[in-house]
């Protein structure tokens, strides 16, 4: 029997853009064990919510993360909306659905380069940040923030975007998918890219399954499960088409999202064709007197926003359960007798947000 | 044919330049609503204190001077402002905005901080307003 060592992977290690501490059990090149440490950015964000005020509160749910901010104030409104019967304007649904698409982007495009670095494909990693740079630009010009947009609140959204501008978003994304289609004709066809993650991490579809994942893991293993198909902000109006591949490897994950990142631009485009002319937010009173889940589909996956108030203008409870913690099951199981070489593809096509995980 | 396809790359990279700005040579440019640090016309100020209240990151504090000499003193953190803009939209009297542009870096803590004062003249035509920055 060969010697067991322990190597620890993390917390700062050159392929995470946030501390994990992994430690991994190992069998000369197999990995026998792997037993994950988190909170090195545990901040106490659910417990701030007892002592703001509901409205504002929207402002740390943004802050939650910085790749999926917009998602987190997204749903923590529509917990509250739900709570308080508030009918929110239907242009201010396709709004955030506009913004909530251009985040996907912007966090799937930069996935795309850290992915590659990963592996060490050095070049697409600067490619990719000058392709997600027009998707910031166009975050400043329409919400006034680059990564954190601050424009969601409880009732609607506090911008509106000017039809001109809503256009010449489209025109941008044309070139935003013509730079993509570039990228990710090298991940399609680039040999030593297929070679590094095809049958690496695989997952079964019974096992992501049973294991809880949720996002482009699951997809990534043929499980049809995508939150927008719910229909919640203007999503009901658009056709969305949920990108499942069969493969469940790394590249299979690879896959899923650059694909989605195709289907974003084209549902930002539904959303400009049909958007409505109308006030962007309503006016309520009085205070969230009940309980809710909301479900929304984040780039990771489906993020749940648990709010229960009691008829204060503090709320009493606030629980995030957000997609990196559910998939981290999954994550440990393909661990398990993969190659040492193989972990940083393996965690980084998890595409792990550890900021979101500890809030 | 590949070979073209690379000369093409590198052809277009000539021409184009870098993708990032040569900054500080071309400055950064911001749009009108980017939400870069925030200000406050200290002389329309009423110190009614609402922006501290209120601010995510407890960022401003609001000092109202006694009834007798009526005085203000406004400080923000620029240091710690998360730009939210939740104290520029609550102000009753507009005298809080955005600028578009961001606080430049410091070396220091405490360089961060800008402080206002205000007295009231004590005659109607001698203007009193004056702006105190920080000591350090």
């Amino acid at each position: 029997m060969a010697k067991r060592n322990i190597i620890p992977f993390g917390p700062q290690h050159p392929v995470l853009p946030e501390p994990i501490n992994f430690e991994l059990v190992t069998e000369d090149e197999k990995i026998v064990e792997a037993l994950p440490s988190i909170s090195y950015v545990h901040r106490g964000l659910e417990r701030l919510v007892e002592k703001r005020d509901f409205k504002d509160f929207v402002q740390i749910a943004d802050r939650i993360c910085g790749l999926c901010s917009f998602q987190h104030s997204m749903g923590y409104c529509q917990a509250v909306e739900n709570v308080m019967g508030i009918e929110v304007p239907e242009r201010a649904l396709y709004l955030r659905t506009i913004w909530a698409e251009l985040s996907r982007m912007h966090s799937h495009i930069f996935w795309m380069g850290t992915g590659a670095d990963a592996f060490g494909f050095e070049s697409i990693f600067m490619q990719a940040l000058r392709i997600r740079e027009a998707v910031l630009d166009i975050f400043e010009k329409t919400t006034g923030g680059r990564v954190i947009l601050g424009v969601c609140q409880v009732g609607g959204v506090r911008r509106d975007i000017e039809d001109d501008t809503l256009k010449e978003i489209v025109k941008r994304l044309i070139t935003i998918k013509g730079n993509l289609e570039k990228i990710s004709t090298v991940f399609y066809n680039d040999y030593s890219i297929r070679h590094r993650l095809e049958g690496v991490g695989y997952i079964s579809k019974e096992d992501a399954y049973t294991l809880g994942c949720v996002g482009p893991m699951a997809r990534a293993s043929g499980l049809d499960l995508d939150m927008r198909a719910l229909g919640y902000a203007a999503y009901k109006y658009l056709d969305v088409e949920p990108m499942v591949e069969s493969g469940g490897d790394c590249y299979a994950r690879c896959l899923v999202r650059i694909r989605e990142n195709f289907h974003s631009i084209d549902l930002i485009r539904q959303a400009v064709e049909k958007i409505p002319q109308g006030p962007v937010a309503v006016k309520f009173k009085g205070f969230p007197d009940g309980e809710y889940f909301s479900r929304v589909e984040q780039p990771r996956g489906e993020v749940i926003h648990y709010v229960r108030g009691n008829g204060d203008k503090k709320l009493a409870r606030f629980r995030v359960r957000v997609p990196t913690f559910t998939n981290i099951p999954a994550m440990l199981k393909v661990l398990v007798g993969s190659d040492i070489a193989d972990v940083p593809n393996i965690i980084l096509t998890l595409d792990p947000c550890i900021s979101c995980t500890e809030r | 044919m590949k070979i073209f396809t690379m000369s093409r790359t590198v052809t277009g990279n000539l021409v184009q330049g870098p993708a990032t700005l040569m900054y500080p040579k071309r400055p950064r440019e911001f749009t009108k609503i980017t939400r870069g640090q925030v200000n406050n016309d200290i002389e329309t100020c009423i110190a009614c204190g609402l922006c501290s209240k209120r601010c995510p990151v407890y960022a401003i504090t609001v000092v109202k001077g006694p009834k007798e000499n009526r005085t203000k003193d406004w400080e923000i953190d620029h240091l710690k402002c998360c730009t939210c803009g939740l104290c520029v939209e609550i102000c009753p009297k507009q005298s809080l905005t955005m600028a578009n542009h961001y606080f430049p870096p410091v070396t220091e803590r405490t360089a961060g901080i800008h402080k206002l004062h205000y007295t009231p003249p004590e005659k109607p035509e001698q203007a009193a307003g004056q702006e105190v920055k920080n000591e350090d």
